[in-house]
């Protein structure tokens, strides 16, 4: 190597010191220490959690629609929460990949909270609000091509009154005709992504069945459901 | 893709669908898969068809790409 990187650069970049070699369980032992080794761990975590934000509210700023001090907030928000949820959960981490990615992934994961959070402070959905106008743009439907659609929609609305729970409409509805972000559904709610989408996974298969007993849909003989 | 067919697959479920709860248990390792040059659409076949449907968990599974991969 021609070009050896000066020690000292190497040293104090803490991915580097920390995972190069794929040395995860110094990082589980330091975190869950105590005293200077730990306080140390957690600042080289800070450090490396903060950059992974930094890119990630920055490769989503176009669906934010906000930037500067303002970006570098809610990634800052988002590193904070993630350190805790690490710190918190770091006995469940198995090994089986390098600790980085496992810690990024609660970076990840609370930016895309966060932007939940975000979304409220700029957009207003009545979560009572059935706005079908909508669904035609959701799915690329031409308004030219209404004839072949048309009854399909229809039929589709019928099932969504007929068919879904109330629960399952209000989910339906924000997502699918009003284009509210799972993520932000899920704070409005006070619930998690996951349940949203099991919602609406539940939804999904009412709808589908009911289309394809009502002749709307052909029914799938490899489908798997 | 037309509007019809595209509406049609939104209302098509998998069996296999993981869930983003699993999906987020698991998607470190099936980034790691794909960064390793490996094939994580067979390894873990319930996350590649939630990540087929579900825009969120496709967000944070390429953020992660990109974080882990840099």
């Amino acid at each position: 190597m021609s070009h050896a990187e000066p020690i000292e650069t190497a040293e104090r970049d803490p991915a580097r010191r920390r995972d190069a070699s794929g040395e995860t369980r110094d990082w589980v032992d330091e975190l869950s220490g105590s005293g200077p080794v730990r306080e140390q761990a957690v600042a080289d975590l800070h450090a490396l959690l903060l950059r992974a934000a930094r890119r990630e509210v920055s490769r989503r700023r176009a669906t934010l629609g906000i930037d500067g001090p303002e970006l570098e907030d809610l990634a800052y928000q988002a590193v904070t929460d993630a350190l805790i949820a690490i710190i918190a959960k770091i006995r469940r981490f198995r090994g089986e990949s390098r600790f980085t990615t496992w810690a990024y992934k609660f970076v990840v994961l609370e930016v895309s909270s966060k932007i939940g959070r975000h979304f409220w402070r700029r957009h207003a959905w009545p979560l009572d609000r059935e706005d079908w106008d909508r669904l035609p743009d959701r799915f690329g439907l031409r308004p030219e091509e209404q004839a072949e659609w048309g009854d399909l929609v229809s039929a589709l609305r019928r099932a969504v009154d007929e068919e879904l729970t109330e629960h399952q409409r209000t989910i339906f509805s924000a997502l699918i005709l009003g284009g509210v972000p799972a993520d932000a559904l899920a704070v409005k709610l006070g619930t998690t992504r996951n349940a949203i989408y099991k919602t609406l996974f539940d939804a999904r298969r009412k709808l589908r069945a009911s289309l394809v007993a009502n002749g709307y849909l052909m029914r799938d003989e490899m489908e798997r459901s | 893709m037309s509007g019809w067919s595209s509406l049609e697959r939104f209302l098509r479920t998998d069996p296999l669908d993981a869930g983003c709860a699993e999906t987020f248990d698991l998607l470190e390792l099936y980034v790691e898969e794909r960064l390793a040059g490996g094939n994580p659409e067979d390894r873990f076949p319930g996350v590649t068809a939630h990540l087929r449907i579900c825009d969120p968990c496709l967000d944070d599974y390429e953020g992660l790409l990109a974080a882990a991969g840099t």
